[in-house]
């Protein structure tokens, strides 16, 4: 089976990289590109741990075929804040969130991709944000307190 | 996953050409959310893919003439449930959409893959059906449209013939008063499949019940409609003690089967309940709304 040219914007830079037409985006930001940040938990979009944003927004990469993401824009967890930490990379430290850390990268893209589109999310809309992201050690308490105050500081941010 | 040959159209034309070359050796994929699970498992072994991303004409969510409601095939879950024209006119399809697996997945999943894949849970199918949508199916000798009713002719079994592909959901306006909601029990919100699932659908003239649409998932082996139940309303005052009525009808409209998700007696009970419930909001939003106009 010919592999085929997969194009397409990955944190911001221009990638051109041959695939196999079986291959899955998570595999190819995995495999090909060295992006090792989403993970593959269950491989059936469950788990949230291979969560990516695809033109802004938040998608499942083990359900999306390589070739799916052809001309578009993918953004994975090394991109999420250029050089320094995201505010919710830096209020997850803060809080010592992670705790075996597999789920976090999944999380902290869908908690990104909750607050793009509502800055001050209630705790409802959090927990609703990122409950398509498992977390096995049940670190979910900590996670919301975190993505609280990351709105907070972020909408302080932005007044300034 | 087993390997296959991945063809990347940019038209529905050359979807078709592909798909009858191809004789039934390709399928079709579109959010990718229920058939690379079953790709990866080894449930389905195509030698043959066609990606439906490249096809714009398939993502088009639009009012139709008489603002009824066109849904093009690849309009994914999560359009459905922010779209504002959706929301307000349509919110059993809306409400629908929000429930299918998790926002990561309603990015992806869409409404032709969601009938496609005819499981009997498919929890856009009985907003659908409660709206009476037509589904358009194209094929190289042209194309047809089919009443949702008769898509649907068993478990994961549509009437799409190996060449054809779902292209369009047609939706018809809906008179002033008219009003729906879908509700589905689930043991968890998100990431989880109907137990069972209840669309209802009601128009209002002069008072009575002009129309009226009931549709079940997870019931029997495709999304049915409970047709004695809509009866018993139509030109009706609605009360209490008839939803009441219409619920108990919508139970015979059910034959489910028991398993690891519920018994047969727990699902005739849901279905009760549902129905009682999503009537009674339908005919709160009917008289409060005048959707469709």
């Amino acid at each position: 089976m010919a592999k085929q040219i997969l194009r397409a914007s990955v944190n911001d830079e221009p990638i051109e990289v041959l695939v196999q037409p079986y291959e899955t985006l998570l595999d190819a930001l995995r495999e090909r590109l060295g992006l090792t940040g989403p993970k593959e938990g269950c491989g059936t979009g469950d788990c949230g741990a291979c969560t990516v944003h695809l033109d802004g927004q938040p998608v499942a990469s083990c359900l999306v075929l390589a070739m799916q993401a052809r001309d578009r824009s993918v953004r994975t967890i090394e991109g999420l804040a250029a050089g320094t930490l995201h505010p919710l990379q830096d209020a997850f430290v803060r809080h010592g969130v992670p705790q075996c850390g597999f789920c976090i990268p999944g999380v902290l893209m869908a908690a990104a991709a909750l607050l793009d589109s509502n800055a001050r999310p209630s705790e409802e809309e959090i927990r609703y944000g990122i409950a398509g992201n498992l977390c096995r050690c049940t670190g979910y308490t900590k996670m919301i307190t975190a993505i609280t105050e990351a709105a907070a500081s972020m909408q302080e941010g932005a007044r300034r | 996953m087993r390997r296959f040959e991945l063809v990347l159209p940019r038209s529905i034309d050359d979807c078709l050409k592909i798909l009858a070359e191809r004789a039934g050796q390709a399928k079709v994929v579109a959010g990718g959310t229920d058939l690379l699970p079953q790709m990866k498992n080894g449930l389905l072994k195509p030698p043959c893919v066609v990606d439906l991303s490249g096809v714009g004409a398939l993502r088009a969510l639009e009012r139709a003439n008489g603002h009824g409601l066109r849904i093009g095939a690849s309009v994914t879950a999560r359009a459905l449930e922010l779209d504002p024209h959706v929301r307000s006119t349509f919110p059993a399809l809306a409400e629908s959409g929000a429930l299918v697996g998790s926002v990561q997945v309603r990015n992806l999943a869409t409404v032709g893959g969601n009938l496609c894949n005819a499981a009997p849970s498919a929890d856009m199918a009985p907003p659908l059906l409660a709206l009476d949508a037509e589904a358009v199916i194209a094929g190289v000798k042209g194309s047809r449209r089919v009443p949702l009713a008769s898509f649907f002719v068993g478990v994961r079994r549509t009437v799409l013939a190996p060449e054809e592909m779902l292209v369009e959901l047609s939706v018809p306006a809906l008179g002033p008063h008219s009003g729906g909601q879908y509700l589905r029990h689930t043991p968890r919100r998100e990431l989880d499949i109907a137990v069972v699932g209840v669309a209802s659908q009601l128009t209002l003239t002069d008072g009575v019940c002009g129309k009226a649409r009931i549709a079940l998932a997870s019931v029997a082996p495709t999304p049915v409609r409970a047709l004695a139940a809509e009866q018993a309303l139509i030109g009706q005052p609605i009360t209490p003690a008839l939803i009441e009525r219409a619920a108990e009808l919508a139970v015979d409209a059910a034959r489910p089967i028991s398993d690891q998700r519920g018994s047969v007696d727990y699902r005739r009970h849901l279905v009760r309940v549902l129905t009682r419930r999503t009537l009674t909001t339908a005919l709160e939003r009917a008289r409060h709304g005048t959707r469709g106009e």
